[in-house]
């Protein structure tokens, strides 16, 4: 019995003793947590809101369909732009997997509200023909008043995309509302919604095939094919389009599928975060100086506990390992409630606008670890500080 | 040394010739501009079951001998034994675990925690020595109900006299089984009913087998302890033994 060993402290002694100091010093203990939560809260948020954010733009892609392709004309081998053969939809609408070809046709000709406005002020307002069922190809529909129909894509008769009657300042349907187009009057029959995945067509007025040829001299081009095709098919359609709809020179098509723009959109939305996580990351740096700042004054408060500790039998690495703990335990509680303010405010800002709340692991899983790193970083100093301190010294009492 | 903690007796009984804690031609000298030796030549022994005073004015060295006694300062020269292990050769963490098993402490401002109760102030004093919680409040209830506290256990230091919180921290150095309680000042900060009382309790406690060394400047209190040893100037003038030193009755009066 003359070697008496040195026993490490039970986790449940550690933790015990660690919280001594939080106990005692409630108002101090939350302060400084508060630091550290304020951090880990805009870096959860941050995060949460934009994993929500961008799983709301894809669900919405889902909901619109991921198997639209689009076919434009490119450039011919001059540089000068080509031209689709007007058999393409046709020709198109022949592949198995195809399920529905809708088009356009840019003609060549300006809109205005009445013929009294300047000429150069068009805009950018287009006027395209455009096939009986394009609404539902791109997946919008009509806001107001009705679509072409068969009759009326014969008679000077007009569709407004969304942007395309906001420039023209049109917000309802009413008899005899008229809009000059390409040096004639064409009537309003209906103004559609926005068109997410194709937004050409919403700064377009559209009227019928026929009433492009009869009115406006239009060749019957097509300058936009729109092509559904069987989902699991899509990448096979994608392969054959260009050569479909213009055999000659497939060279001379654009082929492009719109959803996959809108899903690296999603995720280049994320590269606006780093701005905001290093803001979150600044103000996780201030609460760990707020802990530092505590830690320090917690152990020139406690000299006389860390002596009688040492008489007690404390060893040094006891003594560091109390107050790094207690350091830790201040910042993890700091970081827990920032995960959940965090996780609150995403969830409040997500159910406005009704997206799923997403919170992902790296969101509150980091949060949660940063403040762990943070909290033993900043109680390091004070601890080493506080073991350094000699018996006699602590246990000095003027 | 028993888990529970319970007796305050060794087991096996007391063995009055073994000592407990020695001092050999110490000196220690606290360097500066003027270097103070606040001890100079202190030898004696402490033998088990002995309960010692160490008289002497304010600034004799009384507490620098407390704190090289108790292993929390080592000596300029000189040994200091503990229980026959000479404290020079062991490492400070090897002394830490030496004071946890092996000493326990008294000190004049007892150094209780406000916060907790006084189980807990108790129980802490076997923090360190590798005992779970269970266990250290079984020991810490029946040190104070040794102290005379029984009823106070639930109440935190702000509630207690000063008298009773005495009385706590001598339970918490008792706490531990320790081979020698050293005592600083313990009387103090008392009145001297209260203070009379606590020697009556230090009395108690050496009648069932504790070692004790109370380091007090009340030469009075002092005076009615079996064996005192007068320190002056840092120097042991005097080591005086009463006819019958380790016959301590239960029966003292002052």
């Amino acid at each position: 019995m003359t070697a008496a060993t040195v026993r490490r402290l039970h986790p449940a002694d550690l933790a015990r003793t660690a919280s001594v100091g939080l106990r005692t010093r409630r108002m101090r203990a939350a302060l400084s947590a508060l630091g550290i939560a304020i951090g880990v809260a805009a870096m959860v948020a941050v995060l949460g809101l934009s994993a929500s954010s961008q799983a709301g733009l894809l669900a919405e892609i889902d909901k619109l369909g991921t198997n639209l392709l689009v076919v434009t004309p490119g450039q011919s081998i001059t540089g000068d732009a080509a031209e689709l053969p007007t058999e393409a939809p046709g020709m198109i609408a022949r592949i198995g997997p195809v399920e529905t070809v809708e088009s356009t046709g840019a003609v060549d000709a300006t809109v205005f509200r009445n013929p009294y406005i300047p000429a150069y002020n068009t805009n950018g307002i287009g006027l395209a023909a455009a096939s009986l069922g394009l609404p539902d190809a791109v997946r919008t529909s009509v806001a107001a008043g009705r679509y072409l129909n068969a009759a009326t894509a014969r008679l000077p008769v007009a569709v407004l995309g969304s942007d395309a009657a906001r420039h023209l300042g049109i917000s309802r349907i009413f008899p005899d509302q008229r809009i000059w187009a390409g040096g004639q009057w064409f009537y309003v029959a209906g103004i559609l919604n926005p068109a997410t995945l194709t937004q050409n067509i919403n700064n377009l007025v559209l009227i019928g095939y026929p009433a492009a040829e009869k009115y406006l001299n239009f060749d019957g081009h097509p300058s936009t094919v729109y092509v559904r095709a069987a989902t699991e098919q899509v990448a096979d359609v994608f392969t054959v389009l260009a050569a479909t709809a213009n055999p000659q020179s497939p060279s001379e098509v654009k082929v492009t599928r719109p959803s996959a723009a809108l899903e690296a959109r999603a995720a280049a939305q994320s590269a606006f975060n780093g701005l905001f996580l290093g803001l979150g990351a600044v103000a996780l740096l201030v609460g760990g100086i707020g802990v530092a700042n505590t830690m320090v004054i917690s152990v020139l408060e406690r000299r006389s506990e860390i002596g009688l500790r040492r008489a007690l039998g404390a060893t040094k690495g006891h003594i560091r390992l109390q107050f790094l703990a207690e350091a830790v335990l201040l910042a993890a509680i700091g970081g827990a409630v920032g995960v959940a303010a965090g996780t609150v405010a995403t969830a409040s800002y997500v159910s406005i606008k009704s997206w799923h709340l997403v919170v992902p692991p790296l969101a509150w899983g980091g949060g949660l670890g940063a403040a762990v790193v943070i909290g033993a970083t900043a109680g390091l100093l004070p601890a080493l500080r506080a073991a350094r301190m000699q018996p006699t010294e602590a246990l000095r009492t003027t | 040394m028993t888990a529970t903690g319970a007796a305050v007796l060794p087991a096996g009984g007391p063995r009055t010739d073994e000592p407990v804690l020695e001092l050999d031609d110490v000196r220690k000298v606290y360097p500066g501009a003027s270097p103070v030796v606040a001890l100079d030549r202190a030898s004696f022994t402490i033998h088990r079951w002995e309960l010692v005073a160490i008289v002497g004015p304010s600034g004799s060295g009384k507490s620098t001998l407390l704190q090289v006694m108790g292993t929390l300062d080592r000596p300029t020269s000189g040994t200091v034994r503990i229980v026959g292990t000479d404290v020079a050769s062991m490492s400070d963490r090897d002394l830490a675990a030496l004071r946890a098993t092996r000493i326990g402490f008294v000190f004049q401002q007892f150094f209780l925690a406000e916060h907790a109760s006084a189980l807990d102030n108790v129980a802490d004093g076997r923090l360190y020595s590798g005992t779970r919680h269970r266990a250290r409040a079984q020991a810490a209830a029946a040190a104070l109900r040794r102290v005379g506290l029984g009823h106070r256990m639930d109440h935190r230091p702000p509630q207690l006299s000063g008298g009773e919180r005495l009385r706590v921290a001598i339970a918490r150095a008792l706490v531990g089984n320790p081979d020698i309680v050293l005592a600083d000042e313990p009387t103090g900060n008392l009145d001297s009913v209260s203070g009379a009382a606590i020697f009556a309790l230090l009395m108690e406690l050496h009648a069932e087998g504790a070692t004790i060394v109370v380091i007090t400047y009340n030469h009075e209190l002092a005076g009615r302890l079996p064996r005192r040893i007068e320190v002056l100037d840092g120097c042991l003038v005097a080591d005086v033994r009463e006819p019958r030193p380790a016959a301590p009755t239960d029966g003292h009066r002052p």
